[in-house]
């Protein structure tokens, strides 16, 4: 297999590998994928009190470009509301790092992480949000 | 060094040096076609094929005049799989074969099916094996054919195939068994081995790639139709121009083979034997297949926890096979793991390795110290490894298939 530069520089250099404790108030987790289709991706966001996502974790059983996929969108996401980052689409990841048509499946579960993710930071806070849009409640 | 390191010698083998050596005269100067009586030319030609036929019947203990010459093996298997299932149709139209032969058995009796013909394919055991049993079970009055390999490219496991072919000879049912991946490793020979049709290559024998042969046996006789048709050449059971110089390769390689085959056997085993105990005590590793009965030049390993072709992108510096299915066109994990009931994802996780004549200690040990660091850097990649340090049991998962 063929593969871009940029999906070697992140399969090599990868990007935020680790985990955060999904147990923390501030992370959203996502795991996607399934060990037998080749490919399982586990993306966290950690979300700061006014909503931005201020960093990203990930760690990836699948090929190269599936772990690629996956740096990149730890990347991505830094910086970015959560509207924003759940803006983020398949087709950019795949043309950022030129996928072959083989390997898109790889981009789609990557956005699919992210969403994943944040609907679980999501669903951790529905109370709150429901009560008090502007941000989470003081415990 | 060579970089990258080549430990896939069952996927083909270099030329060696004498055999390319040989080869060459007969592109140049004895370039004469082995079917022109009419001069010198054609003379030389035919007398350099009849010593190559020669070669490759010593090999096999067989007489020159049971080699057909083919373009490999893959014209061989579906010469003497469609050529006997057409030649004895009128007995029976049952073929049995096994799930984890090469797909140049599988595909070609999967057409025979498409044509009328039904098969059985055994299940072979987790080790990789059919058992005469199974075979006797599967036999039916109209089994005209059985299709068995003596040692599976992915795996290196071999048949018992010796018990086989007395067990159709027995029954009088026409056994052909593809020898790809066993001449030049395993002894054959054809007076006590009791097969019909046998099918070799050059190009896994350290000969050149597009030439091969069918060994056809005469006593007693079997019967094959053509699958080519046109000059009448091969007692017309192939037609076509003969390549001279391939034939010339071919029968060199094998030469070579019949000579040095035991002494190489014996260094690929200590080899083997040196790569496997470098990666034995990594944790969650499975050797895939039996690996007592095997030949000594494969090693097929499953390292859990690591999908396997981001494992091959890692080791860039060896070059071997993986049974992942990201390194296939059919994105399918590998169909030999699978029949051997591995799970998809120990399937997705395989290498294979394999080693021949020309390699070295010094490979072997680069290849260890870097499949042990990669195979680190890729656990602590893996959310699986993880789960699996955490104590979750990975089957419990509700996972979301895709």
């Amino acid at each position: 297999m063929a593969y871009s530069d940029k999906v070697i520089d992140h399969y090599e250099n990868p990007r935020n590998v680790g985990s955060f404790d999904k147990s923390d108030e501030r992370v959203g987790t996502g795991m996607v994928g399934a060990p037998a289709c080749g490919d399982v991706m586990k993306l966290q966001i950690r979300v700061s009190k006014e909503g931005i996502i201020e960093d990203a974790r990930f760690k990836t059983y699948g090929c190269g470009s599936a772990i690629a996929s996956s740096s990149l969108v730890t990347e991505w996401v830094k910086g970015k509301t959560l509207d924003e980052a759940a803006a983020i689409k398949n087709s950019q990841i795949a043309e950022e790092l030129a996928l072959p048509p083989v390997k898109i499946h790889c981009s789609i579960l990557a956005e699919d992480a992210i969403k994943a993710a944040i609907s679980d930071f999501r669903k951790k806070h529905a109370d709150e949000s429901a009560a008090q849009p502007a941000g989470p409640a003081a415990v | 060094m060579k970089f990258p390191i080549y430990l896939d010698y069952s996927a083909t083998t270099p030329v060696d040096p004498r055999v390319a050596q040989k080869m060459i005269p007969y592109l140049t100067e004895h370039f004469g076609n082995p079917a022109s009586r009419s001069h010198a030319y054609g003379w030389d030609a035919e007398k350099a094929v009849e010593e190559a036929r020669e070669q490759v019947a010593a090999l096999i203990n067989a007489d020159p005049r049971e080699i057909v010459w083919t373009s490999g093996a893959t014209e061989g298997n579906n010469l003497a799989i469609k050529g006997a299932a057409n030649f004895y149709k009128s007995k029976g139209r049952h073929i049995i074969t096994v799930k984890t032969e090469h797909k140049a058995v599988l595909d070609t009796v999967r057409e025979l099916e498409r044509q009328g013909f039904s098969a059985t394919y055994l299940d072979p055991a987790p080790d990789g094996l059919i058992s005469l049993e199974q075979l006797q079970a599967a036999i039916r009055p109209d089994t005209v054919l059985v299709s068995v390999m003596m040692v599976n490219n992915e795996i290196g496991v071999i048949q018992p195939v010796a018990e086989i072919g007395e067990m159709c000879r027995a029954k009088g049912i026409v056994f052909h068994c593809d020898a790809v991946q066993a001449s030049g490793k395993l002894e054959i020979d054809t007076q006590k081995f009791k097969v019909d049709l046998l099918t070799v290559t050059a190009h896994k024998v350290y000969g050149p790639k597009g030439i091969g042969a069918l060994y056809v046996r005469r006593k007693p006789r079997v019967r094959i139709e053509a699958q080519i048709h046109g000059g009448g050449h091969e007692r017309g059971l192939r037609s076509g121009t003969l390549a001279t110089h391939q034939i010339v390769g071919m029968g060199e390689a094998f030469r070579i083979a019949a000579l040095e085959m035991a002494a190489d056997n014996e260094r690929i085993r200590a080899l083997r034997e040196r790569l496997w105990n470098g990666l034995r005590d990594l944790e969650e590793i499975y050797v895939n297949g039996d690996l007592e009965r095997r030949i000594p030049h494969n090693l097929n390993v499953s390292f859990n926890f690591v999908e396997g072709e981001s494992l091959i992108m890692a080791i860039k510096e060896i070059a071997v096979s993986s049974g992942s299915a990201c390194t296939s066109a059919s994105l399918e994990p590998s169909y030999v793991l699978r029949a051997l009931g591995r799970s998809d994802e120990l399937a997705h996780s395989s290498i294979r390795f394999t080693i021949g004549k020309y390699t070295t200690v010094e490979e072997i040990d680069f290849a260890v110290d870097l499949l042990r660091r990669k195979i680190g850097k890729l656990r602590d990649l893996s959310p699986l490894w993880e789960m699996y340090k955490e104590g979750v049991d990975l089957k419990s998962v509700q996972w979301a298939a895709h």
